[in-house]
């Protein structure tokens, strides 16, 4: 077996610290020894594949996928995007995973306490592969703000969160993707959390008028970008833009 | 074509949050074995822990290893023809039950190597995943370069220890986010 170089590395610049003081829940959960280096091997290089039967129909519309008895309540929007790696080259077939707030701000989770309405129609949960391009769409409900016990009169600003495996065990990324225009945001210690602000701003959906649907739907786009840019050795590509 | 200067810049992570359930699991994603799948089943299974030694209820774990012949069912493994199809190598697991997580999978194999499997710890608390390795107690793990790597006494952070007397061969491994006992988390 050839020798691979390390060739997905986290960028510690413009990733999170584990340790984030104005987010409380860190104290006690970050590692403070740390992290040991990790020469990228078969099992990093290579990870879940997920195709067609992994997807059902109505998987990427949110304001479908959990109807009882009639529309959930909201602002409807399309969120799409490109699932990118840092030479710009698209993540194709990658399973994304999205789960949210409903419009008022409450998850459908048992242990969200916030006294908010639950919509019966609405689950707050989709999923999606992208297309050759990268691309990845999904049609769902503008979530809502909601308050937390981080710090007093705590409020996250409105997030949807996102789940992306791309092409390897190392490329995997979870994250959260804001509104443009929130105010909420430069008080909000985990988007804070991250120190560079570009960084900060790329998590931010950009409002796209191109991406709306007449008389329907809202539009934003959110682009993607995974650790990596060059191929291993033992990834086939048809490619050929060097 | 013209050649491009954009630097496409990666995307930085966000904290699972405390709410994932409902979109990340759905039930099964912590069994990773059919009838079908080849090798020896075994469980693994722990506790996670916070800096006080306080049971983490909201983690979730992803694990990613390979088949019982060593080989990842991936195109990126020059052996992938011959996986065993019966095992996508992939399992899922949350802690709500008072910070335990349990898998039940196979004894991965390790073509030459010694075997182990790559740990993925996600929760409300923490921005970026942790990312840790199970190897075995019952191999000679000191032949792996990245385990010999570890400092000695921290070593066996990295062990799930196999316990007698289970109807399964069952692999504790606890994973101590911080504090005396912290696990070693590696970077990707």
């Amino acid at each position: 077996m050839a020798d691979v170089k390390r060739v997905h590395t986290l960028d510690w610049s413009i990733q999170p610290p584990y340790l984030a003081p104005g987010y409380t829940s860190t104290l006690k959960r970050a590692p403070s020894q740390p992290l040991m280096p990790l020469e990228h091997k078969l099992s990093e290089l290579t990870g879940p594949v997920y195709g067609e039967s992994d997807i059902k129909e109505l998987d990427n519309d949110l304001t479908k996928n959990a109807v009882k008895n009639g529309e959930p309540m909201g602002e409807r929007i399309i969120v799409t995007g490109r699932v990118l790696d840092e030479a710009g080259k698209p993540i194709r077939n990658t399973l994304l995973e999205v789960w949210q707030a409903n419009a008022a701000g409450r998850y459908i989770h048992m242990r969200d306490q916030h006294p908010a309405p639950l919509d019966p129609n609405f689950l707050g949960a989709g999923r999606c592969l992208t297309n050759d391009n990268g691309e990845y769409r999904f049609t769902t409900i503008k979530p809502g703000a909601y308050p937390w016990r981080n710090h007093p009169n705590a409020w996250r600003p409105a997030h949807i969160h996102f789940s992306v495996f791309g092409r390897n065990f190392s490329q995997r990324l979870v994250t959260q993707m804001y509104f443009p225009g929130d105010p909420l945001m430069p008080l909000d210690p985990i988007f804070n959390s991250i120190p560079d602000e570009a960084a900060r701003t790329r998590l931010i959906s950009q409002y796209d008028h191109s991406v709306t649907t007449p008389e329907w739907a809202l539009g934003y786009r959110f682009d993607i970008v995974l650790a990596g840019a060059l191929e291993t050795p033992f990834e086939k590509d048809d490619d050929h833009d060097d | 074509m013209t050649m491009t200067t954009k630097k496409y810049l990666q995307s930085p992570s966000q904290t699972v949050g405390p709410f994932f359930h409902y979109g990340l699991v759905f039930g099964g994603e912590n069994t990773l074995v059919n009838e079908q799948t080849k090798g020896q089943r075994i469980l693994l299974t722990g506790r996670v822990y916070d800096g006080d030694s306080e049971v983490v209820p909201d983690a979730l774990l992803e694990i990613w290893q390979a088949d019982a012949e060593g080989i990842f069912n991936h195109p990126n493994d020059p052996n992938q023809a011959e996986v065993d199809t019966h095992f996508r190598g992939f399992g899922r697991a949350d802690t709500v039950n008072k910070g335990v997580y349990t898998f039940k999978t196979i004894k991965p194999g390790s073509q030459g190597g010694v075997p182990y499997i790559n740990v993925r710890v996600f929760s409300r608390g923490i921005l970026i995943h942790a990312v840790t390795r199970v190897y075995f107690s019952d191999e000679e793990n000191t032949k792996d370069a990245v385990f010999a790597g570890i400092p000695e006494a921290r070593q066996a952070t990295l062990i799930g220890q196999l316990e007698q007397n289970q109807d399964l061969p069952t692999y504790r491994f606890d994973i101590h986010m911080q504090g005396s006992k912290e696990t070693v988390f590696f970077d990707l």
